[in-house]
């Protein structure tokens, strides 16, 4: 039952990942919408940050096809790809399940590093920047620019001379995006951008994914646990278990899905339906 | 700690004594180990060779000094009331003090620079000063060069002085297989440590933290094992002699007509030639840190700090971290070969000794004493290092305890180095300096 997708922007296409004996993603193919939210689900360990990483170049895939699309009709295929290309020129970029920020260096120096490759060819590779050339000084304000909008958009405008390492946990989450958005992706990949968070923290999360969904034309492909953001705000939803994919479709499907919501959620019967009623209060 | 200090029913001194005793025997345990198996014996000339002096009685005595140092301390340092550390200071003298510093940081540069700029004229200044001085700039400039390698790069490496030994034989084999100038040799040599930083650099980046800090030693190692061996092109251990000084601009500084001292209408004093070496490390040291700081402000600068912060993460967005670490290798290594032929050209004289790896740790200590990435650090470290070491010169023997002691010291007290903050290379409002605890220390440490 796979789910149509008219414009992907990204295509699986039968990945394997094996590590050793353990077969961590399994013949798993699936498409990502160019303006949808979708989302990845399924237990721990069922394989949703391997596959993140092998969209993303961190591994390379045993077998399988992975290709990132573009607008222009240009086609990436990203399992050939080196890492650091990948956001580069495919345009994927990627946040971690752990944050990774650059903590030693402010908020303001997060996002400029973000957009390193525009800046180095503004500074015709530093020869140009070392001299003081104007074609620098002029990028340089543009993507000073781009960072405050990012700033304003995340709500960190007030903490853009802080260290990044000093920022509590839901600003950290919201700065890894910015970063993101700041290399100009098509498609961003979060994984669990909202582990951790508050009630507060998780709704403000929402409506910055919802913001780079309409306003930058960017297709977001998130991993979730949180069933509140799963169903408020995904298109379409994948469920993973054991590296299988076990459903796929829109979140009414997935939510009346039996299978789902034995194995994914792999609880006893009795519980089932307390988990059904907390689906049920995500959705409205 | 400092309301303890203020409350009237102060907890009781308490020792537990089981614990006091234990503590002496292993004390003493140690020390007698430590101390018996070294100062016991002394070696001396007797007749038929060497002869052995046995001095049990200052071994003991020293065994002693340590026991009662250490009870010393239980009684009145250890026994204080747990939650009072003894060398907490209050909280009011702590925030005085980074006032205080944060006030001396700000006039700082300016006021050495001034300072450095005059020096020379300066009255009490006589030609030792100045030699040393020199070589105090020329530490100075190499704790520069390796600070972007290892303070903004955090790519720890113990290979460094084979850049400064790559560019003092190019200034020396150049000018003597092809009589080029100091002036003409100076970038050449720069060109070329760089391009051996590339080489080198390129199998050696792909390891990280301990496995890079071992293979650049290696790789610093080969180098001078290299010019220690090629005896036919480098004059292996016997080194290259008759090194052309520099002119300025074409005046030698010698006593001739036309030289500089007969073009500026002086008297002749070989006073001249030192001061004229001070300037010119003066220039290629400040060429250093200006290049630098421009550099931290470039995206370049900002990837190599982001590679030491994050090196997955900068890879998440795009930067090539392989090329980020080659140019802080290559760039690190350029400033060391410019000191490189300026270090052939002040002696006259070089050969692979002066480059082993003990110079490699000192340009490291006095990177990592300075605090890592601190510009300001490097200059404080450098003048307590080498001056340190002429000021103790007379204590010979004690020379590298002193200085292995006051390392130790300083470690304790400020393990991230002298000057530990950061100051961040673009800000929208106000210039905040971020603590050391946020900055990461990049692989290796
Ligand atoms: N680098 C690796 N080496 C070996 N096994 C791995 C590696 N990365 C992930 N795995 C295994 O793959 C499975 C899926 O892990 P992961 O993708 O992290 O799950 P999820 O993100 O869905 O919780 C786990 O059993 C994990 O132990
Ligand atoms: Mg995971």
């Amino acid at each position: 039952m796979a789910h149509i997708v008219d414009d992907p922007v990204l295509s699986v296409e039968h990945l394997n990942m094996r590590f050793g004996g353990l077969l961590a993603v399994d013949e798993l193919s699936f498409d990502v919408g160019r303006r949808d939210i979708t989302a990845l689900i399924g237990p721990n360990g069922a394989g949703k940050t391997t596959v993140f990483n092998c969209i993303t170049g961190f591994y390379k895939p045993t077998e399988g096809r992975i290709t990132a699309r573009h607008e222009t009709g240009e086609t990436f295929l990203l399992e050939r790809m080196d890492d650091f290309k990948i956001p580069k020129i495919a345009k994927v970029a990627r946040t971690f399940q752990n944050i990774r920020l650059f903590g030693g260096m402010t908020v303001l120096e997060n996002l400029m590093v973000g957009q390193h490759n525009t800046l180095m060819v503004a500074s015709n590779y530093t020869f140009g920047g070392i001299f003081g050339l104007s074609g620098y000084k002029k990028a340089e304000k543009e993507a000073v620019e781009l960072a405050k909008y990012w700033m304003e958009q995340a709500g960190l405008t007030k903490r853009a001379d802080d260290a990044a390492g000093d920022l509590p946990y839901g600003d950290q989450r919201k700065l890894e995006i910015a970063r993101s958005m700041c290399t100009k992706p098509k498609l961003l990949c979060l994984d669990e951008p909202a582990a951790g968070l508050n009630p507060r923290e998780s709704e403000e999360l929402n409506k910055l994914l919802l913001f780079i969904r309409k306003e930058r034309d960017t297709g977001v492909l998130l991993i979730e646990h949180d069933m509140n953001v799963v169903m408020g705000i995904s298109d379409h939803i994948i469920v993973l278990d054991y590296g299988k994919k076990i459903a796929d479709g829109t979140p009414e499907e997935i939510r009346n899905d039996p299978s789902v919501i034995a194995a994914y959620l792999g609880v006893a019967d009795e519980e089932v339906e307390e988990v059904e009623h907390e689906i049920e209060e995500g959705a409205s | 700690m400092a309301d303890t200090e203020s409350t009237p029913s102060r907890p009781a001194r308490h020792l537990d004594f089981s614990k006091v005793v234990k503590d002496l025997i292993v004390t003493t345990l140690i020390a007698t180990a430590v101390f018996g198996s070294t100062i016991a014996f002394r070696t001396v000339s007797a007749a038929g060779g060497l002869g052995l002096e046995v001095r049990y009685d200052i071994a003991f005595y020293v065994i002693a000094a340590v026991v009662i140092g250490r009870l010393l301390l239980w009684i009145f340092v250890w026994s204080k009331p747990p939650g009072t550390s003894a060398v907490e200071m209050p909280v009011s003298i702590k925030s005085g003090l980074a006032k205080v510093s944060a006030k001396v940081g700000k006039g700082f540069g300016p006021t050495m620079l001034l300072f450095a700029l005059v020096f020379p004229f300066l009255p009490f200044t006589d030609r030792y000063l100045l030699d040393l001085s020199i070589l105090i700039l020329t530490y100075v400039m190499l704790g520069w060069g390796l600070n972007i390698v290892v303070g903004l790069a955090g790519l720890l490496d113990l290979g460094y002085v084979a850049f400064y030994a790559i560019g003092a034989y190019s200034y020396a084999l150049l000018a003597q297989y092809f009589g080029f100038s100091f002036w003409m040799c100076l970038p050449l040599a720069g060109i070329l440590a760089a391009f051996w930083g590339i080489i080198l650099g390129f199998p050696v980046l792909r390891l990280r933290g301990d496995y890079l800090a071992i293979v650049t030693l290696a790789f610093g190692e080969i180098i001078r094992i290299v010019l220690l061996n090629w005896y036919q092109f480098t004059g292996g251990p016997d080194g290259l002699s008759g090194i052309p000084r520099p002119s300025f601009f074409g005046l030698p500084f010698n006593r001739s007509e036309g030289g500089f001292a007969d073009f500026f209408g002086l008297d002749y004093s070989s006073i001249h030639r030192i001061m004229f070496l001070y300037f010119l490390i003066l220039a290629l040291a400040l060429l250093t840190n200006f290049v630098t700081n421009r550099l931290r402000r470039l995206p370049i600068g900002r990837a190599w700090e982001a590679l030491r912060e994050d090196e997955i993460a900068c890879r998440s967005l795009g930067l090539n971290t392989t090329s980020v670490k080659l140019t802080a290798f290559a760039i690190g290594a350029m400033f060391a070969g410019f000191a490189g032929s300026f270090f052939a050209t002040r002696q006259g004289f070089i050969s692979p000794e002066s480059f082993t790896f003990i110079e490699s740790a000192l340009i490291l200590a006095i990177v990592v004493l300075g605090g890592m990435g601190s510009q300001t650090g490097v200059v404080i470290a450098s003048i307590a290092m080498i001056g340190g070491f002429e000021i103790f010169r007379e204590a010979e023997q004690f020379r590298m305890l002193i200085f292995g002691l006051a390392m130790v010291i300083i470690m304790i007290w400020r393990p991230r180095g002298l000057i530990s903050t950061r100051i961040p290379s673009i800000f929208l409002k106000e210039k905040k300096k971020v603590s050391a605890d946020m900055v990461a220390q990049g692989e290796g440490h």
